[in-house]
């Protein structure tokens, strides 16, 4: 059996990876794509202490967090379609738009 | 056996990981993400949750990633982000600075709570281990409901699945949880369809309704 460590280890790789794409990258749909991976991540961990604390919380956990990524990505697909229609080609940068 | 299944998942959740960062083209991005998804399927598969592991696959290959190539292929596919180009002065080091000061502390945590062992009752986990109901061996019904017409007759000593247990949780103890989280993605779709449809709704002359040609909001 995989120690717990080593799940946890791979999620924090994961995670600092799709932090930084989600600094780096200025698509905002690539973006999007990091903070997914990022949701991922912590969904491995919460998993993981689940199988060490034979606690079934963990699992029902993610399946709260797979919900709430599912709506985050259509209300934010949205806005970036919306965004996109008004300035094609639009960066993160040009988000700023949004301020009133 | 169950090393190697992890070395493979892992080396292509963070070959995936990576490709999501670099490549320059948001398709073989999205691609990559598939890549990462199905690999963390399979994590989630060695550690005995095979409910999510299919959740996994159905939701997020199935439904977000595809939601992503639908926008991708809505704005354009031929749009490359040329990454040469640096528009923050010293944005990237920070970012990877960042980036490594995550990892390093993450691991840092992981390495010390691993000395000390995750045991259950080694730590405190906020939910006692007495509060969980003993599930009967057959029925996946916690022992004391049994005889009260939730337990269901079962023949043969079968384990109890997985999906049988995540049901049980989520519709009791997090039934309010699971109520909100319905009502979360009424609100979703409602203001997805709000945010994606045209300016004005109506002809202007007619007053026939514009035919709506944003239908890919609807998740």
């Amino acid at each position: 059996m995989v120690g717990t460590g080593w799940y946890l280890a791979l999620a924090a790789v994961v995670f600092a990876l799709g932090a930084v794409g989600l600094l780096v990258r200025r698509n905002p749909l690539i973006m999007f794509m990091c903070v997914e991976l990022m949701l991922n991540a912590v969904n491995l961990t919460f998993v993981a202490f689940g199988r060490d604390l034979t606690d079934l919380g963990g699992q029902v956990s993610v399946f709260f967090v797979l919900v709430v990524a599912a709506a985050e990505v259509v209300v934010g697909l949205a806005i970036v379609v919306a965004i996109m229609r008004r300035r094609a080609g639009a960066t993160a940068d040009d988000v700023s738009i949004l301020r009133g | 056996m169950e090393i190697a299944v992890f070395a493979v998942c892992a080396a292509i959740v963070i070959g995936g990981a990576l490709g999501v960062i670099v490549t320059r083209h948001p398709v073989h991005a999205a691609l990559s993400l598939v890549a990462t998804l199905f690999g963390i399927a399979v994590l989630f598969l060695t550690l005995d949750a095979q409910f999510l592991a299919a959740v996994q696959v159905i939701v997020y290959a199935g439904a977000i990633v595809v939601l992503f190539l639908f926008v991708i292929m809505l704005l354009g596919v031929d749009r490359v982000e040329n990454l040469r180009t640096e528009p923050l002065g010293g944005q990237r080091p920070l970012a990877a600075g960042i980036g490594v000061a995550v990892l390093v502390l993450a691991l840092l945590f992981t390495i010390a709570a691993s000395s000390g062992g995750f045991g259950g009752d080694t730590v405190a986990t906020g939910r006692p281990a007495a509060v969980a109901p003993e599930f009967d061996s057959c029925t996946a019904v916690p022992k004391a409901l049994e005889g009260s017409g939730a337990a269901v007759a079962c023949d043969g000593p079968e384990p109890i699945s997985n999906i049988r247990q995540v049901a049980w949780w989520v519709f009791t103890d997090y039934v309010w949880a699971f109520q909100l989280t319905g009502l979360l993605l009424t609100v979703a779709v409602v203001g997805a369809v709000v945010l994606a449809r045209q300016r004005g709704g109506a002809d202007d002359e007619t007053g026939e309704p514009v035919p709506d040609p944003a239908p890919e909001a609807v998740g």
